[in-house]
Parts: structure tokens; C-alpha cells; sequence
């Protein structure tokens, strides 16, 4: 979705998503919302859609949807859920707790 | 045998069921698992779950053409692979043939972080994806249960878990689907056996340090099924669950006679031994030459050019050959040559089932023609009697089916040894019963033999004795006494009374002679006696004829008849 730029993005975030449900479309908007918040111009983030690219699920071991997967910074995290509770969001990617232009 | 339209209704549609290929287990399903539904097989750890799936699916693309999906939640595609290629599942060739797919499902917790609401689309997805990409037809899941690690939210999972059965059952493959035992419950999480349309239920109990593997179907939706307790075995060609049901009785019989390997015996049967291929139960208590006599048949069977297996489960090969040399069974000869192969091993070395799969290894590896287990009844020692008949009752068709003569010699204990056999059911799975026995006495104990069955051959009913002498067991004569037959020192005694009548009859013989004899003599001195009296008084009247001048010549008959009348008052008689 965003423009990959020539040097790659500090943070690199891949979310695996089914459809139009619910769960996903809240994970969609809140991880989009933090990244802008937290990381202006220097993430990456793919949303896929398992129902277009269903090979995805068995090579990127997906279980649950929606699944946000932290590609970079190494090493690879995993978030299940639809990403409502900000705060450990942000814990679990390892971001800080406060958005830095605040 | 069995008849499973309880409908009765020829017309109404039977519940359509997928085979399962595994020896036996469609048998007890009445023809395999619900077709296009959800199967649970359950069990505790080692009893084979993943297998019978792995089995299901194998045979389903082998025999039946129907592509596979497993998605395996607790092992590696390589390593599953790697555990059933013992079996001769190729299962990298059946990936490569497009009839197989394989799907490594990984959950860590530690590797995911929950946040917010979620679902299991994503393994929807992924298995809807496998399923559709080779046009599967059946589905193992193994075991579903290991998400309930991976995930917190156990009501999100419940509802999937249920979802996920619905939408399996929608899509119209068969699944089976397997969970480890929970306490108390066929599952863990207590959600599968409800959501399933069949559940197996396997077992690996272990009885007096014995293990056993037992199968049983709980549940079936819609169908008939066999409600045992049915001892399964893993062997080399997979799962294989025999019951005894399923056994048919089919095979083919031989008409020629075998020699027991003793001449004694062979005479008590009208036809001199008996059939090929039948099965023969020798019996008897502790120390009554079962294992003389097993060796007998079998050294007969080597000297007809036959193979013969022997297994023993009480002495080694050597102690064997060594003690049958004492009385004349020289099996060494045959051991060298290759014709006998003794298989020696502590019964409770193996479970039941491991042991009959050990025998029909070696049996399909030796081809003999004769087989003799010593003793039947050790195996007892590893298993229940239900068991042990069933283990036998297979064994038993197996050989039959095979044509080989089958000798089993059992020991049994003391008076209601009989009894004992009866109850244990083997008595009426073979087909000849030799019963040996000590005839105690008194104050010395002998063998004594009998048959209590012989199907289809006329047979002696009385009960032998017989002696182990170096040439071997010999049957000696029936010697009936007033209380029933004579043996050992009876016997002896009993031959030296009849000796000593048959002296005394002699000599009471000759005494009468001997009288007769004096009589005799006695008799002939009479008539000596009266002959000379008589001459005497002829004498005297001729002389006084003589003496009277003119007196006519006497009439010699007149003369005799007084001569007689004047004896016989004189009553001179010698004593």
C-alpha cells in the first residue's frame, strides 16, 4: 500500500487480514492510525488479504486473522487480534509509549 | 454375521460411509466412517492416533483414489514422513503425485502476542486452500487441541473449533480429526467428542506390566457398530484391528493325514494320525511329556521333508534339543539342515499382540508346514483370557487359512485343568484334543493319554498309558483291571496275580489229573483182584468137576454167572 522507498523502512510491518470482516478492518484502520502516529515515514506496512493470496497462509504460518507481523526490526513478532488495545501494541513492536511529535 | 439394516426398510437410504482400508477397522464401522463427516479418534499418548489418520489417508489414496489433506499441529511434514516410512508410506511421492498435501501448522505463544478480537480464518482459509488445490476428498487434522496452547481466549476457540467442524462437514470431506485423552472425558477440551459425527476411542492400557492396544467405537451417528473392546496391533503394514467376528470361515481343507510322530498315538486314530492343516491342542499338567510329545511332531514333520517352527516359550533352543536327545527326539540334525528353526522367547518379553505379529512374520518368512507353539497357555501370563482367545482364535484361522498343522500344547493345573481349558475357549477352536495326564496311584504317579476330540476322526476313547524310554514316548497295552485301567506298578502287580492264578489254575489242573489217575489205577487193582478171585474159584469148581466122575461138561456161562454172584458177597476188596 504505501510506496516502498529506495533505502528500506526502518519498520516493516506485514498484516494479514480476511476480507472486509469486523476484526479486520479495525486492525486495518488502528495499525494504520499508530504507524502514522508513531513511525511518520519510516514504516512500511503491507496489508494482504488471505481470501486473494490463501498460499499465504500455510508459507507465513498463519493461524488466526487478523494477524500483524513485525518483518522488521528483527526479530519477527506477532500480533493476533484487531489491535484495539493501543497500549500493548505499541509494547509488543516495541515502539514508544508516547508518539514522538506529541 | 452381522445385519445392519435395523431399518428394515430396504428402501430407506443407508448412511453413506467411507472406507477406511484399515484391516479390520471397517468391519466394526460396518463398512468405514460417515462419509463427508467428522471423525474424532481419541486416545492417551503412543496409542497410534496420528498413525490411523496417517493410514486413512494413505489407503484412501492407494485403494480408493481419494486425495488427502493432513494438517499436523505437533509434527513436521519431514518428520511425519520420516515416522511412517517404516510403515512403506512414501509419503514425499504422494505429495509429488498431487493425491497428498501436507501442512505443518505451527502455534508458539511465545512467538504472539493476543490483542483484540480475532479468529481462526486464517486456518480456514489455509485448509480450504489445501483441500482445494487437490480436490480432497478426506482430511486429518492432528491434534486440533494443540491450539487451545497457542490461544487464551478459549471461548473464541470453542466457537471456531465448532465453526470449524460445521464448515468440514459443509465442504463434504471426511475428517478425522484426533485428541489426546483428557481426564475423565475422551478429550481434553470435552468439545470434540460432541461435535463429531464418530469417535473412536484407542487404548493403551497396561495390565500386569503388560501393554495392550484396544480400539473402540463410542459413538456413531446414525449406524451400527461393533461396541467391543477390540485389541489392535501396529505392525509392519500399519494399523491392523482383527476382530473376531470379521473372521470368516473359509478356508480350504486338506484330506491327508499327518503322524503325531508317535506310532502309539497315530494307531489310536482310525486313519493313522491326523489331517494337514488342522490344529491340534495337546493339554496336560506339569510334567506330562507335552513338550516329548510337541518335539515327536515336529521331528516327524522334518522327516517327511516338511518345515516345521517351533516356538518355545520356556526353554532356549539348546536346553530343547539338548533334553529331546535324552529320550531319543534328536532334533539336531533338522536345525542344521534348516527344515526346523526354533524361535525361543520369554512370553512376557512382547504384548499379546506383538507376539502374533512376530508369528506371522516368521511364518510368512519360513513357510512351514508345521508349527508348534510350547506352551499356549505362558501367553496367558500376558494377557486376559478374553484376549488370549482372541490372540489365539486369529493365530489359530491364520495358520488354518495358510494350511499349516498347528500342534499347541498347554499346561494346565490340577483337576479342574479341564475345566480351566474349556472356559478359556480354545478347546473348541481346534480340532484335535490330546489330553495327557498323570494317573496318580499309589504312591507313584503315571502318564496316561487320551483323546477328547478328533473332528472328523474316528478315534479311541480308551485312556493310554505311556512311557518317555530313550527311543522316545512309547504307549504301552490297555491292561483293564476290576476298578478301570492299570498302570505302573498296578500293572506289574496286576501281571503277577494273573501269573500266579494261571499257576495256581495249573496245579488244581494237575491235582485232578493226579486224582484221576489214582482212581484209575485204584479201579484196574479192583478188577485184577476180582479177576483173580474169580479164577481162583474156577479153579477150585473145575477141580471139584474134575473130581465127580460123569458130570457133564459145564455150561462156562452158567459157571460165570455163579462164580460172579459167589464173589460178589465175599466183598474182597483191595484199598
Amino acid at each position: 500500500m504505501e510506496p516502498t522507498t529506495a533505502p528500506p523502512a526502518e519498520y516493516a510491518f506485514d498484516l494479514y487480514v480476511t476480507g472486509a470482516t469486523p476484526n479486520s478492518t479495525r486492525a486495518v484502520r488502528n495499525i494504520k492510525e499508530i504507524c502514522e502516529q508513531y513511525l511518520p515515514g519510516r514504516y512500511a506496512l503491507r496489508i494482504l488479504d488471505l481470501y486473494q493470496q490463501p498460499h499465504l497462509a500455510q508459507q507465513e504460518q498463519i493461524v488466526a486473522a487478523p494477524t500483524l507481523v513485525r518483518v522488521r526490526p528483527l526479530p519477527q513478532r506477532r500480533l493476533v487480534g484487531d489491535l484495539s488495545d493501543r497500549a500493548t501494541v505499541l509494547v509488543a513492536l516495541g515502539l514508544p509509549p508516547a508518539p514522538p511529535a506529541a | 454375521m452381522h445385519n445392519p439394516s435395523l431399518a428394515g426398510g430396504s428402501a430407506l437410504p443407508r448412511l453413506p460411509k467411507a472406507p477406511t482400508g484399515i484391516d479390520g477397522l471397517d468391519e466394526i464401522t460396518e463398512g468405514g466412517l460417515p462419509l463427508g463427516r467428522p471423525t474424532l479418534v481419541c486416545g492417551s499418548a503412543g496409542c497410534g492416533k496420528t498413525l490411523l489418520g496417517i493410514e486413512f489417508l494413505v489407503r484412501g489414496i492407494q485403494n480408493y483414489g481419494e486425495p488427502g489433506v493432513l494438517m499436523a499441529f505437533e509434527e513436521t511434514a519431514e518428520e511425519l514422513a520420516a515416522n511412517v516410512a517404516s510403515l512403506g508410506f512414501d509419503l514425499g511421492a504422494l505429495q509429488a503425485a498431487k493425491m497428498l498435501r501436507l501442512d505443518h501448522v505451527h502455534v508458539d505463544r511465545s512467538e504472539m502476542e493476543e490483542n483484540g478480537e480475532y479468529d481462526l480464518e486464517g486456518l480456514f482459509i489455509r485448509l480450504g486452500y489445501a483441500i482445494d488445490s487437490i480436490g480432497a476428498k478426506r482430511v486429518v487434522l492432528d491434534t486440533i487441541e494443540t491450539l487451545f496452547a497457542g490461544f487464551t481466549n478459549e471461548s473464541v476457540l470453542r466457537s471456531e473449533i465448532r465453526r470449524l467442524f460445521r464448515w468440514l462437514k459443509d465442504k463434504g470431506v471426511t475428517t478425522v480429526i484426533t485428541a489426546e485423552r483428557g481426564d475423565g472425558t475422551l478429550t481434553r477440551q470435552g468439545l470434540e467428542e460432541y461435535v463429531s459425527d464418530c469417535v473412536i476411542l484407542l487404548d493403551n492400557r497396561v495390565i500386569d506390566q503388560i501393554t495392550t492396544r484396544r480400539l473402540r467405537v463410542v459413538k456413531y451417528r446414525g449406524s451400527t457398530h461393533g461396541t467391543n473392546e477390540y485389541p489392535y496391533l501396529i505392525t509392519e503394514d500399519g494399523i491392523s484391528v482383527l476382530p473376531v467376528t470379521s473372521l470368516k470361515l473359509e478356508h480350504t481343507v486338506s484330506n491327508e493325514i499327518v503322524s503325531s510322530g508317535v506310532s502309539g498315538i497315530d494307531a489310536m486314530f482310525e486313519r493313522g494320525g491326523w489331517y494337514r492343516g488342522s490344529s491340534t491342542l495337546l493339554t496336560g499338567t506339569a510334567g506330562t511329556a507335552k513338550t516329548t510329545l510337541a518335539a515327536s511332531f515336529a521331528l516327524a514333520a522334518c522327516q517327511r521333508g516338511e518345515r516345521c517352527l517351533y516356538f518355545a516359550f520356556e526353554e532356549s533352543p539348546a536346553q530343547l534339543v539338548r533334553n529331546m536327545q535324552s529320550v531319543g527326539v534328536d532334533l539336531a540334525p533338522y536345525l542344521a539342515q534348516g527344515l526346523l528353526r526354533i524361535d525361543a522367547s520369554r512370553p512376557t518379553l512382547n504384548g499379546l499382540e506383538r507376539h502374533l505379529v512376530t508369528l506371522h512374520r516368521l511364518v510368512s518368512e519360513f513357510r512351514p508346514g508345521t508349527v508348534v507353539i510350547d506352551p499356549i497357555s505362558n501367553l496367558i501370563s500376558v494377557g486376559s483370557i478374553s484376549e488370549v482367545r482372541s490372540m489365539l482364535t486369529r493365530l489359530i484361522d491364520y495358520l488354518k487359512v495358510n494350511g499349516i498343522s498347528a500342534l499347541f500344547t498347554a499346561l494346565v493345573s490340577g483337576r479342574e485343568g479341564r475345566q480351566e481349558m474349556t472356559e478359556e475357549g480354545v478347546s473348541s477352536l481346534v480340532d484335535t484334543w490330546i489330553s495327557v495326564r498323570d494317573l496318580e496311584g499309589i504312591g507313584e504317579r503315571n502318564r496316561g493319554l487320551s483323546i477328547l476330540k478328533a473332528r472328523g476322526l474316528a478315534h479311541s476313547n480308551q485312556v493310554r498309558e505311556f512311557e518317555v524310554t530313550p527311543r522316545g514316548v512309547e504307549l504301552l497295552d490297555v491292561v483293564v483291571g476290576p476298578t478301570g485301567i492299570i498302570t505302573g506298578a498296578g500293572r506289574l502287580a496286576q501281571r503277577a496275580q494273573a501269573l500266579a492264578a494261571a499257576e495256581a489254575e495249573r496245579l488244581a489242573l494237575d491235582r485232578t489229573d493226579r486224582e484221576l489217575e489214582r482212581k484209575r489205577r485204584v479201579l484196574e487193582a479192583t478188577i485184577a483182584n476180582l479177576r483173580t478171585e474169580f479164577e481162583s474159584v474156577e479153579e477150585g469148581l473145575r477141580r471139584a468137576r474134575a473130581a465127580q466122575p460123569g458130570a457133564p461138561a459145564g455150561d462156562d456161562n452158567a459157571a460165570d454167572t455163579d462164580g460172579n454172584t459167589k464173589a460178589a458177597p465175599a466183598g474182597q476188596r483191595s484199598v
